[in-house]
């Protein structure tokens, strides 16, 4: 069980500063997720957490200890890469055993420990197998046990899954955030997959260019972004520009010709003018009145279908439609949409930072 | 890097180290040949230079040397494109045993090739002496044109390995998409598929000029008149007239300024065109109908034939009876068995200095490719540089620079077991460290890691996890190292005593005696070591790609 505390961080690589500075507070037993764009540096902090990479400025503490000049072999962490990294002239049970031989547990020991990680994700069968004979899902089962098996302050996972097909990643996951469960060590996620993070995720830090965006739930994330760039980087959003006005203490915008919406409770008394408008897809529908749109075209998904419209002020429009309705969307069809209001955002067009109330970038 | 401060230490004072032991015994032995060229009884003089441009006896053999290099350049790559070519995009019957072989022709000790055709087209040859039954004079195989053969047939299964190697890496999407777009045939061959072996080509071409440029043996053996310039560093050197150091140092630096500028250009051009390709469906071989079908196998066993035939008739010569050092009529075992002591000699000298060699040569080169690859810096910047001097500088002056260097004060090592050592090392070094390198690259570094966040120490994880990761390219490295070595002869020429002769230098001095029986004895040892240890390279390498 342990606390991770990043305090001031800076990471420069050659002169170029990568993390100018950092901050955040990961707790006991937390699964963190640090998702964003690659680039975003989000790699680079996770391995200055592990100390592969330097540290230019601030620090790093577990349970309160700074860890700053603790090489890595000293600082118990478990690590899980992309690219798997089993040992390739071992088989999986002497990969799993290699942290605790250089421990220098005894043999049965060590035996007993191997056997329950192998079992733990479902590999036991396979341990005298050579990672070159495992397929790429029982590769990363492997180096998940074998970071596991040492029993680590902190686990740290870099992209896990990224080298597996889609299917095994939805399985691939429940595994981990299950292990992890158990395990109940403090975790470090690196993805840029924002539904795998969301899926796995007791809290994520959205980073862009080194500078950490938004931390929160999934959940708070998603609904409530700090910034237009957490906005469009979670899921999908349209964004319009609005005027917003304040009338009789309401905060409206006009979302069409004569269709005006109440912004609920999250607008800043101060706000007023020209903003963006975030809209998820699914808080529009179709409706017999709202907002008139002509259907540009359609996109068949299988439980449902992407419309795209375009407004009368000529803006494009995005939303979802479930697939038994959707043979009525003809391109050329006029339409009205209704727009469900306590789903929307609404940013500063020029910064980017959200004008809820109380919300902070 | 911050927080791994105890692991910097223990692989600094390796980089030191090694870079210490590269000065010392690499740059200062060709310090002292530069000194040399330039002084002469401790007075600085250029009379070294001015005689060797003074008269077209000397300055004509750089002439000639460039002549010989640029046409056996030009030729091995006719000869070996359309050879790569052939192999890479039809079915060819008996594929892999024809690049074993054509493998096998390349690895065969450099001037048995020059041997064996002067037992074929020599005044005395087989061939030569049938024609003249019959009232015709065959072309004589001494001077330019025997050197041109020699040299092309030992160099084409260079470059057609290098070439076969480029090939692996193009996509078979290239091809369709260029005849999508039209483009077929001998058009696609010239318009697509030269600008993606280029780089390849050109690496591989510089390594064909560099070694017909420095090579010895066979201008010594066939040149006769026609004289090239390592020739006349080894004459002036050992001195047919009278020892001239100061003239053969300045021979010798001529030769570096030269390679070392080939070098440069080519590094050059090639950087400037570089670009990484991996096939993810490598090329199908079609099979070929008709005439087509016959002038391609006809012009594959043409090249294999020519390429063998030295081999076979070493091999056949020295089964047969021997009057005077010259061939006579009968076959029998008498070449080995009246050399039988020497041949013991020669063998021990050969497996205890190779092998010496190659041990010293693989930790080297591990240790020398892991700091260059995972500790790039300014120390390892240098002795990545340091180990590639031995690349450029033809065997002949690292030898004479060995000599001069270790014949006097601090460090004497003239007739000694270990200059020999030292010597091949040397040699040797920057092909293992290449290859060793390449495969340093390809490990990927999170494995290392991996192996570091589970708490192993940097010594621990360099034996247990790196070295067995990378010990079958390591081993099939060394295998073709060891093979370099036991034929190696320029490098070593000047340095074996008759307590630290090898095979090599043993046939070299036979031939040169005109003991023609007891050089194909030796030959066909030599080459039945080199094939023993390809089958064995075949077995270790397990099919992999084999680097030069």
């Amino acid at each position: 069980m342990t606390r991770i505390a990043l305090q001031s961080l800076r990471k420069e690589y050659a002169g170029q500063v990568a993390i100018p500075d950092l901050s955040l507070e990961i707790g006991d037993g937390e699964f963190f997720t640090l998702l964003g764009p690659s680039g975003c540096g989000k790699t680079t902090l996770l391995r200055m957490i592990a100390g592969f990479n330097s540290i230019e400025g601030g620090t790093i503490s577990f349970d309160g200890t700074v860890i700053n000049d603790r090489p890595p072999a000293e600082r118990n962490i478990g690590m899980v890469f992309q690219n798997y990294a089993l040992f390739p002239q071992m088989t999986a049970a002497k990969n799993v055993g290699f942290g605790l031989q250089t421990r220098r547990i005894p043999r049965a020991e060590a035996d007993a420990r191997i056997a329950r990680a192998l079992e733990s994700v479902r590999m036991a069968h396979l341990g005298d197998r050579l990672p070159g004979q495992m397929s790429g899902g029982q590769q990363q089962r492997v180096a998940l046990a074998r970071a596991l098996v040492i029993e680590p302050a902190v686990l740290l996972m870099d992209e896990p899954l990224s080298n597996l097909d889609a299917k095994l990643r939805v399985e691939m996951r429940e595994t981990i955030r299950q292990v992890q469960h158990e395990a109940g060590i403090t975790t470090v996620y690196v993805t840029h997959d924002q539904e795998e993070a969301m899926a796995v995720s007791d809290r994520i830090a959205v980073m862009n260019l080194g500078v950490v965006q938004q931390v929160g739930t999934p959940a708070e994330i998603y609904r409530r972004p700090a910034n237009r760039f957490v906005a469009e980087f979670i899921g999908k959003t349209n964004l319009l520009e609005r005027d917003l006005r304040w009338q009789d203490g309401r905060a409206t915008v006009e979302m069409g010709p004569g269709v005006s919406i109440d912004v609920t409770g999250l607008v800043d008394p101060a706000t007023q003018g020209r903003v963006q408008v975030s809209v998820r897809p699914e808080a529009v529908s179709v409706a017999a009145e709202g907002v008139p749109a002509e259907v540009l075209d359609e996109t068949f998904l299988g439980s449902h279908s992407q419309v795209r419209a375009r407004l009368a002020s000529g803006e494009m429009i995005e939303f979802l439609e479930f697939s038994q309705q959707s043979s009525s969307l003809k391109p050329g069809v006029q339409l009205r949409l209704a727009i469900e209001t306590h789903q929307l955002t609404v940013f500063d067009p020029d910064s980017g930072a959200s004008v809820a109330r109380g919300a902070s970038a | 890097m911050k927080g791994q401060g105890r692991g910097i230490d223990g692989w600094m004072s390796i980089a030191l180290a090694i870079t210490a032991g590269y000065l010392f015994f690499v740059v200062w032995p060709l310090v002292t040949v530069l000194i040399n060229s330039v002084t002469k009884n401790g007075a600085p003089t250029l009379d070294g230079f001015r005689t060797f441009f003074s008269s077209k006896l000397y300055y004509g053999t750089l002439t000639n040397s460039l002549l010989v290099t640029v046409c056996v350049t030009v030729l091995a790559l006719l000869v070996a494109f359309p050879l790569s070519y052939f192999m890479t995009m039809f079915r060819i019957r008996g594929n892999r045993a024809i690049q074993i072989l054509i493998l096998a022709s390349m690895m065969s000790p450099p001037f048995i090739g020059a041997y064996s055709w002067i037992l074929l087209l020599g005044n005395n040859g087989i061939v030569t002496r049938g024609l003249r039954g019959v009232g015709i004079d065959s072309p004589s195989i001494y001077g330019f044109a025997g050197i041109l053969l020699v040299l092309t047939l030992q160099l084409v299964p260079l470059i057609f390995t290098y070439l076969m190697g480029a090939w692996r890496t193009v996509d078979v999407s290239l091809l369709e998409a260029a005849e999508s777009m039209g483009v077929t045939g001998w058009k696609r061959a010239l318009k697509v598929i030269t600008p993606l072996l280029l780089p390849t080509v050109l690496g591989g071409s510089l390594l064909v000029f560099v070694r017909a440029f420095a090579d010895f043996g066979t201008p010594m053996l066939i040149g006769q008149g026609f004289r090239t310039i390592p020739v006349l560093i080894y004459s002036s050197f050992v001195g047919e007239v009278s020892i001239d150091s100061n003239f053969a140092a300045a021979v010798a630096m001529i030769v570096v300024v030269v390679t070392l500028a080939l070098f440069l250009v080519q590094k050059f051009i090639v950087d400037r065109r570089t670009f990484s390709m991996t096939a993810m469906r490598p090329i199908e071989p079609v099979q070929l109908r008709g005439w087509r079908n016959w002038g391609v196998y006809a012009y594959i066993y043409t090249f294999l034939i020519l390429a063998l035939a030295p081999l076979l008739v070493v091999v056949v010569s020295s089964f047969r009876n021997t009057l005077y050092g010259q061939f006579t009529h009968g076959f029998s075992l008498q070449s080995y068995f009246s050399s039988q002591r020497d041949i013991t000699r020669l063998v021990t000298n050969t497996f205890t200095i190779g092998l010496s060699a190659l041990v010293l040569l693989v930790v080297i080169a591990v240790l020398v490719s892991y700091l260059t690859v995972r500790r790039r810096g300014l120390l390892t910047g240098v002795l990545d540089t340091l180990t590639m001097v031995p690349y450029v500088v033809p065997g002949l002056i690292i030898g004479i620079g060995l000599i001069t260097a270790f014949s006097q004060p601090p460090l004497v090592l003239t007739g000694t077991f270990a200059i020999m050592v030292l010597a091949l090392a040397i040699r040797r070094l920057p092909y293992t460290i290449r290859s060793t390198t390449a495969l340093m690259l390809q490990f990927s570094p999170s494995i290392e890691e991996a192996a570091i966040s589970l708490g192993a120490s940097k010594p621990r994880t360099l034996l247990q996890v790196i070295i067995p990761s990378l010990a079958p390219g390591i081993l099939s490295g060394a295998v073709l190292s060891w093979v370099t070595i036991i034929t190696e002869l320029s490098t070593t020429l000047f340095l074996y005593t008759i307590s630290t002769q090898t095979l090599s230098l043993g046939i070299y001095t036979q031939v040169i005696r005109g003991q023609m029986g007891t050089a194909a004895a030796l030959a066909t040892i030599l080459l039945g070591l080199t094939m023993v240890s390809l089958m064995l390279l075949m077995r270790v390498g397990g099919g992999r790609e084999i680097r030069v």
